[in-house]
């Protein structure tokens, strides 16, 4: 019964590495978008392979007409510590965004559409899921040039094979 | 930190084998430092990033950004990437003598 209680891996086993990974982003809004990007971006830093796979509204970041816009949820996000009814105020989004994004750049963290370009030169593939592009009722003329292909989910798990898989 | 010898000098080095003290780098220090690491010759492009890192870093005591290398430092990312394989930042900050970069961009 004791066993149980016991560890069965040494303290100094070596440390396992991450040699690929594949993130899946899944969100339109502004904290569903940049996690993934600054997540990809410094797996690159670190020598690390990385796939981007943007699905349903995810599309946002990746379509020239949209990935300017992007906003931050000031609605249903709780991490906001707001009233419900003041994050539904008409511009607040805008608002909260545009404050959100002068802190960033004060970090270096660049705007969508610069941030697509970096992780690109950086050597991250990005795709777009088949599935919501059909749904969506689009083309890959609809999205910037830095997107590789628009692949289905077979293919995406083809590619992510032997690495780890993130969604946000 | 430990003590070790680069290119006939001592010098103090972290784990990762960061300088810990800018101001023991030279420039032969850094092209063993790039040897050691897949470098064979810095070019001038190289050294390029390799002064901005170590001029950024003395002036504002941080290392300085992918986005703001690619940026700001003459040498856009993809070739930073060519340049500098697999971790350019990180690698550029050895061999410019200056501490491991902590920032997350």
């Amino acid at each position: 019964m004791t066993g149980l209680l016991e560890r069965t891996t040494p303290l100094d086993a070596e440390p396992a590495t991450i040699e690929k990974v594949a993130i899946v982003v899944s969100k339109g809004s502004l904290e569903g978008i940049y996690p993934a990007l600054i997540m990809a971006n410094g797996a690159r830093m670190e020598g690390i392979e990385a796939d981007l796979f943007f699905t349903f509204f995810g599309l946002d970041a990746i379509r020239p007409d949209r990935y300017a816009k992007i906003k931050v949820a000031t609605v249903g996000n709780p991490g906001m510590h707001l009233a419900t009814w003041l994050g539904g105020v008409p511009g607040f989004s805008a608002l909260a965004t545009r404050m959100m994004q002068r802190q960033m750049e004060k970090i270096d963290i660049p705007p969508i559409p610069e941030f697509i370009e970096l992780v690109h030169d950086s050597g991250v593939h990005l795709y777009a899921c088949r599935a919501s592009v059909e749904m969506f009722g689009l083309t890959i003329e609809d999205f910037v040039p830095q997107v590789e292909a628009i692949i289905s989910v077979g293919e995406f798990y083809e590619k992510a094979a032997g690495g780890q898989i993130v969604f946000t | 930190m430990t003590a070790t010898l680069i290119a006939h000098a001592t010098v103090d080095v972290d784990a990762e084998g960061f300088l810990t003290d800018p101001t023991q780098w030279n420039e032969e220090i850094a092209e063993a430092i790039a040897a050691e690491n897949g470098i064979p010759e810095l070019t001038d492009r190289h050294w390029l990033v390799v002064r901005f890192m170590r001029d950024r870093y003395l002036a504002t005591g941080n290392a300085p950004s992918i986005r703001s290398l690619g940026k700001e430092s003459g040498v856009p990312v993809k070739e930073l990437y060519a340049l500098f394989p697999t971790r350019p930042a990180k690698l550029a900050a050895k061999i410019g003598g200056i501490r491991k970069p902590t920032g997350c961009i």
